[in-house]
């Protein structure tokens, strides 16, 4: 076994020695990895996401140490003596290797402005870093960014999402001068300052000044005028890390950059680099694609392949603040005689621009802002002959998007993990079918993810159809369903399933076409034929135990309660017997309710005034709220009120998952509003409104929708949000993955809430009236049918005779299930809950 | 409380009325050994009994799961872990080694019965 000792635990680091080990299957290496940072490593172009919910542990990469890998973190290399071939550490080890690879990759370059170095300056590149901005944003109003380049407005973005008023200083005449023209940094300009964002171009920072607390006040601009401002962030580029190469005697690049060659080895044949680290050919990259590409040339070189480096695509396509922006092959026209076509279209807010050869045949590059939908398709063609007409491939109008179809094999489909359109259609042949297939078998569309649409794109032309059916009975989609029943008025499933459908249905069409048929208001959801469809819970308005007994949660709108009422439910409680204990949804279950007891037990509630929480339903659960101006010294709006009206407005709708909501009554946001569906938290001029939130598997902030409305605003968008919601989202589909899935994302939503841009919002608006008009309690209803009763009994041969198989002992004072009581039969495994 | 059939040498017992056990719904019913049958009609109108007591979770509560199809079999899902169980043969349609007991029933139009002698795997 040779060593393999790798500086830097960063994406590229990762990457080489996932590679590695996935090739070297003799086991010749034995890795050691040495990082500098308290974490192993991370996706640090996803770094931003850190702002909208994502976790340290959801962004990390995952830790390679196993048996021939050992991964060191917090222990940076101070030293290579490379005639010795060791590597010191700052624990004070001393490595010994036979091959080295420095992935150190680079560091923010902070200019030598004055006062940079006060309290309230900040880099922005690791996760301390970002922990650091959000600890300063706490007591921050405003902030300045210094440099509009990617990571600049992406740092903005940070800051407007953290609360504060936020600048970007550029020293260029336009944003974003490495990837884009003149013409869309000024479209891309107006879009920004739209959202919010103050934009200074053309202008160099001077200093930065103190104020009397000796932290960040002010920033001073070349062109005499200042900006107050609490925070500042230098985001001006970056600088190779080639510090511990230089001192080893290795040769730099002019603008730094360990020097390698195409199989990325140094001046030293047993010293490596790769990433953001490395110089190639006089270039530095400061993107993620090349340095994978490095890394997979290295990993290959180690295990005797013959691959190399050439360079690289440095395509961009990204989103900014909700912008898309994407620039690809030769943006800026430098090839000599080039021709541009360009369309600027201000009123809708689109920037196309395309570089071709001298005779218009060849496309060179091009630039994209606003939409950039045709990225995926041109920046594959770079280098090819066009197919048609230049213009017609970025208007709009141009009709059909051009497909994959027009593109060589060799094209590569996914540059960030150097893909081509051959190795796709090869896996496709070979079994991939769909696109987590795809992924899993050629690494396309794993990083960025803009290639995904090609890949959707190639399975189509592939003649691979992508199967929307609920289950083996019905080829339909959730919504499909949904518009089938509103079109033809069906109001059963056996005239659904005999019409539309084959066979007697299962436990996964029949509760779909349940909460369809609910949600269009079709009365009692145990009335006649539906109880048989409804899912486990709904069956009988109840949830189910382990053990087949129920829990009870009567609701309690916005968590406030009397003590009479709160006395009640202690008494049943007691009386019943039921295990006692308040849910995270700020209410109380009542847990162990025998079959036959529920009515007595809803008889009780129901007399004291009680409506069924419907926590079993796919349907409204909690509102929370905090105190508000109703107690709280800070707040600024009745949140409790608030709580307690959208409660009683939204109870009992069916929706395609469970809904939650929650409302603070100011910033500081004790109901935890941002992690619901649909929160809202006050302002002093209204209400906000946040979408697309929960806890649960995947947890997810919410994201603003609309600010400052009045009451009956506010009550306008969450009808329209909600019923559009139940409208077109799939079968167990949470409002945050619908909104992710939704063609046009979180703008598209806003349009059609917000501008009520597909003219649907008055239509909305009366089926949620429809609701609130016809809504009753379930409970009481069945208390009320003696046909719906006669669900609620153990044995219909013995109504009153409890299930023997159900038993408690008492832990901490109350009742707890006992395994059930088994008769001739062993449990035997359980399988994973299909909910 | 309930009276089990007594005729001499009969093994039926009543579980209930024709009209309480409407098309793809289920009910349990106590035998007269303590064991539970889950008791079912499907939408084609044909009647099952099946174990109550789900094997994958120990709890009696098949009777209370949804009744269906898989590939034209008759099926009931358990309401606990979704696992699914041919109402013909019994059979978990995951692993053919669990296997419910199952009985034979009737119904007369106005009383549904069930034979209480554990039937063959069919
Ligand atoms: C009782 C309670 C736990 C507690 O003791 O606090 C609870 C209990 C159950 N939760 Fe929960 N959840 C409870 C609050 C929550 C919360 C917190 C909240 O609402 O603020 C969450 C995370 C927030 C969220 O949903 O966004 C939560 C996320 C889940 C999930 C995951 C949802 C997801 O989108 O990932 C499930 C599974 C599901 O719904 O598919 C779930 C499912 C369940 C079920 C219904 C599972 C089931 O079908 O048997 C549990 C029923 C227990 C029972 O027998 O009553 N429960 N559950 C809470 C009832 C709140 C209420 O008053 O209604
Ligand atoms: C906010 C942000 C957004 C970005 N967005 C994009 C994007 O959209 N698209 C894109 O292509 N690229 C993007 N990038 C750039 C991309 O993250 C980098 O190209 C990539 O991380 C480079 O990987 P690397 O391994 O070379 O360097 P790094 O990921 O920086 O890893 C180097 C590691 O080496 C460690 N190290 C350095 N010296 C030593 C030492 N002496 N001893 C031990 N450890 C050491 C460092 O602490 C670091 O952990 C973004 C970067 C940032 C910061
Ligand atoms: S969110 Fe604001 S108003 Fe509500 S309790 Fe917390 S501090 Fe008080
Ligand atoms: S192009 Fe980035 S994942 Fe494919």
């Amino acid at each position: 076994m040779e060593e393999l000792v790798v500086i830097g635990n960063g994406m590229v680091g990762h990457r080489l020695v996932e590679a590695l080990r996935d090739r070297d299957g003799a086991g010749h290496w034995h890795i050691t990895v040495v990082g500098e940072e308290p974490r192993t490593a991370y996706d640090r172009v996803a770094l931003s996401s850190y702002f909208d919910g994502a976790t340290a542990d959801d962004l990390s990469l995952g830790d390679l140490s196993g048996p021939a890998v050992d991964v060191h973190v917090d222990e940076r290399a101070t030293a290579i003596d490379r005639a010795t071939r060791t590597v010191t550490t700052s624990t004070g080890r001393t490595l010994t290797y036979d091959r080295l690879v420095l992935a150190t990759g680079s560091s923010p370059f902070v200019p030598p402005v004055p006062g940079r170095d006060l309290p309230g300056c900040h880099v922005y590149r690791t996760i301390e870093d970002l922990d650091a901005i959000t600890a300063a944003a706490r007591t921050a109003r405003t902030g300045v960014v210094i440099g509009g380049g990617l990571l600049g407005l992406e740092a903005a973005n940070a800051l407007r999402l953290l609360g504060l008023e936020a600048h970007v200083v550029e020293l260029a005449p336009h944003l974003m001068p490495a990837q884009i023209d003149e013409g869309a940094g000024a479209l891309l300009a107006g879009l920004v300052s739209d959202l919010g964002v103050r934009i200074h171009t053309g202008t160099a920072s001077t200093a930065v000044e103190a104020g009397p607390d000796g932290r960040v006040a002010r920033l001073r601009l070349a062109d005499g005028s200042h900006l107050d401002t609490d925070l500042v962030l230098f985001s001006v580029g970056i600088r190779p890390r080639d510090e511990l190469a230089r001192d080893a005697g290795l040769t730099v690049g002019e603008r730094g950059g360990i020097v390698i060659d195409d199989t990325c080895t140094t001046d030293d044949a047993h010293v490596h680099a790769i990433g953001e680290a490395a110089c190639h050919r006089g270039t530095v990259y400061g993107l993620i694609a090349p340095g994978n590409a490095m890394a997979e040339v290295l990993a290959d070189r180690l295990v005797g392949g013959r691959a190399a480096f050439t360079g690289a695509d440095t395509s961009t396509k990204l989103k900014l603040m909700g912008v898309d922006v994407a620039s690809f092959g030769d943006a800026h026209g430098r090839t000599e005689n080039c021709l541009d076509v360009v369309v600027n279209d201000a009123a809708t807010g689109r920037y196309a621009k395309l570089v071709l050869s001298d005779d218009a045949t060849t496309l060179l590059g091009g630039v994209l802002v606003g939409d950039a939908t045709a990225y995926a398709t041109l920046r594959p063609m770079v280098g090819s002959p066009l197919p048609g007409d230049p213009l017609a491939l970025i208007t709009p109008q141009g009709g059909e998007p051009l497909g994959a179809d027009a593109l060589p094999d060799s094209a590569q489909i996914c540059s960030c993990n150097a893909v081509t359109k051959g190795a796709i259609t090869q896996a496709i042949c070979d079994g991939s079918h769909d696109v987590p297939a795809l992924k899993a078998c050629t690494r396309a569309g794993t990083s960025c993810g803009s290639c995904v649409p090609m890949l959707k794109n190639l399975l189509d032309k592939a003649g691979i159809v992508q199967s929307k059916a609920l289950c083996e009975h019905f080829a339909h989609s959730r919504t499909e369903l949904l518009e089938i029943v509103r079109a033809t008025g069906i109001t059963t499933f056996s005239a659904l399933i005999a019409g539309h459908g084959t066979g007697a249905g299962c436990d996964i069409c029949k509760p779909a076409v349940a909460s369809v048929l609910a949600s269009l208001g079709n009365g009692h959801i145990l009335e006649g034929e539906q109880a048989t469809l409804q899912d486990t819970n709904d069956r009988h308005l109840a949830n189910m135990q382990r053990n087949g007994t129920y829990s009870v949660v009567p609701r309690i709108p916005g968590g406030e309660i009397t003590p009479d009422k709160l006395i009640v439910i202690g008494e049943v409680a007691r009386d019943f017997g039921l295990y006692t204990k308040i849910t995270g949804g700020q209410r109380i279950d009542l847990f162990g309710a025998r079959l036959e007891q529920l009515p007595a037990i809803w008889t009780r509630l129901v007399d004291a005034g009680f409506e069924s929480g419907h926590a079993y339903g796919k349907s409204l659960r909690t509102v929370k709220s905090c105190v508000g101006t109703t107690w709280c010294r800070y707040g600024v709006q009745d949140s409790v009120g608030l709580a307690i009206r959208l409660e009683e407005r939204y109870r009992g709708l069916r929706s395609p998952h469970k809904l939650k909501s929650a409302v603070s009554g100011c910033a500081r946001e004790c109901a935890e509003a941002r992690s619901k569906d649909f929160g809202i938290i006050a302002t002093d001029q209204g209400w906000n409104l946040y979408v697309g939130g929960n806890g649960g598997f995947t947890p997810r902030h919410a994201d603003l929708l609309a600010s400052d409305l009045d009451e009956a605003t506010l009550i306008r968008y969450i009808d329209r949000f909600l019923m559009f919601y139940i409208r077109t989202a799939d079968r167990l589909q949470r409002t945050a993955p619908w909104i992710e899935a939704m063609e046009g994302g979180l703008d598209h939503l806003r349009e059609v809430v917000v501008d009520d841009s597909l003219g649907i919002g008055a239509e909305l608006e009366d089926a949620m009236e429809r609701h609130v008009a016809s809504y009753t309690d379930e409970w009481a209803a069945v208390l009320a049918d003696p046909d719906k009763l006669a669900r609620f009994q153990s044995f219909a041969n013995a109504p009153d005779t409890p299930d023997p198989t159900v038993a408690f002992t008492t832990t901490r004072d109350q009742p707890v299930p006992t395994e059930p009581v088994r008769l001739g039969m062993p449990a035997l495994r359980t399988r994973e809950s299909a909910r | 409380m309930t009276t089990f059939a007594t005729e001499a040498a009969a093994t039926r017992i009543d579980a209930c009325s024709s009209a309480r056990l409407s098309p793809d719904d289920g009910v349990a019913v106590l035998l007269p050994d303590g064991r539970q049958a889950a008791l079912f009609r499907t939408r084609g109108g044909e009647l099952y009994a099946v174990d109550n007591i789900d094997p994958y979770t120990g709890a009696a509560v098949l009777a209370r799961g949804i009744v269906g199809d898989r590939a034209g079999e008759p099926t009931v899902a358990s309401p606990l872990l979704k696992n699914v169980f041919s109402l013909r043969t019994g059979r978990s349609l995951e692993d053919p080694d669990i296997r419910l007991t199952t009985w034979r029933v009737d119904d007369d139009g106005t009383t549904v019965r069930i034979d209480t002698r554990v039937e063959d795997a069919p």
